[in-house]
């Protein structure tokens, strides 16, 4: 079964690293992808990397993102305008969004709906 | 004047100098309402452009422009990054199979580029951003007819001293409120210097 894959974007690799920790303790079949901090793994956000990540959490039924604040959101829209892949960026917390958006996917939901839920969560 | 690739190059290089030179102070601008990495930002972008452009082949001045834009985009890692990697990714398409690059392309070029940071940043003028000194200096182009006499220099400099009476509503120093009154914003500044180095590439081409 593939599931809907997430993309944890934020300033800085540790605090992703962290998330995917947490949502791990609970969630392990759903692909969860980082991207965290510039390409020299400073603060900042890459775009690059947020393709890749996008890509790998890529099995076939679409991919949500989350950011933390304000210009991974702006690389994050560059990068999904660059791919062709269903790609979603969400208006949620990081840490509590994703974590909700990591149960939904595991119970076989269609990345609409997990972006339904998120709507209405949040 | 019609800006040549050889141009366009000049420009970003001189932009590079400029940026260089100005790294501590558009930090330190930073610093009071943001997180002090502008300078660093802007200079690791556009040493890298330097380090493209004098090394790469150009057909048209499109291609430079979209160089400058892909380089800001993976380098700069700041708001900064993706908001001026838009602009000139905008002006790039503007301009696109035109070279050189006269008058009113240009203007339209910088038109489009205005609305890319705009779009981009889902910003406007008055919130204390780049935006309030490509607004005017947009604005200023439209109004002239050439290069030469086009006050821009001017436009641009008086933008970027108004935007220390704005409260920032956009961008981390949203986050400071009314504590960003009295200081120019760091992505302001350094749109300034954009700008200062064209001038030079004009007044240098007469
Ligand atoms: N949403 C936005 N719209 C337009 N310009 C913005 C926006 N957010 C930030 N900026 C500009 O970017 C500058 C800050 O750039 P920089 O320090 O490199 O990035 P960061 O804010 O991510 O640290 C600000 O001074 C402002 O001019
Ligand atoms: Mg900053």
């Amino acid at each position: 079964m593939s599931y809907v894959g997430i993309v944890l974007i934020s300033h800085s690799p540790k605090i992703v690293e962290g998330l995917k920790e947490l949502i791990r303790e609970v969630i392990q079949d759903v692909p969860i992808e980082l991207a965290g901090g510039t390409e020299e793994n400073e603060i900042g956000t890459s775009m690059e990397k947020i393709m890749k990540a996008v890509n790998d959490a890529d099995k076939g039924k679409g991919v949500i993102l989350f950011y933390d604040i304000g210009s991974a959101k702006m690389n994050a829209e560059m990068a999904i305008e660059m791919l062709e892949t269903e790609a979603i960026l969400v208006e949620a917390p990081l840490v509590e969004g994703s974590y909700v958006a990591a149960v939904e996917s595991g119970m076989g939901k269609s990345l609409m709906e997990i972006v339904n839920a998120m709507e209405k969560n949040f | 004047m019609e800006l040549r690739v050889e141009d366009a190059i000049q420009w970003f290089t001189k932009v590079n100098e400029k940026i260089q030179e100005n790294k501590d102070y558009l930090t330190s601008l930073d610093q009071v309402i943001g997180d002090s990495d502008h300078g660093i930002n802007m200079a690791r972008g556009f040493q890298e452009v330097e380090n493209k452009l004098s090394t790469q082949e150009y057909q048209e001045v499109a291609d430079v422009l979209k160089e400058v834009a892909m380089t800001l985009i993976s380098k700069v890692g700041g708001a900064s990054g993706p908001l001026f990697g838009t602009a000139f990714l905008k002006f790039s398409q503007a301009v696109k199979g035109i070279n050189p690059v006269d008058y009113t392309s240009f203007t339209s070029g910088i038109e489009e580029a205005l609305q890319g940071v705009m779009h981009r940043g889902k910003a406007t003028t008055g919130e204390k951003t780049m935006i309030d000194v490509w607004a005017p200096v947009v604005h200023s182009f439209q109004e002239a007819h050439d290069f030469e006499d086009n006050p821009f220099l001017k436009v641009a400099k008086q933008a970027m001293e108004d935007t220390k009476d704005i409260m920032a509503t956009k961008g981390r120093a949203a986050y400071f409120k009314g504590k960003s009154i009295g200081y120019i914003d760091p992505g302001a500044a350094s749109t300034y210097l954009i700008f200062e180095a064209l001038e030079e590439v004009i007044k240098g081409s007469k």
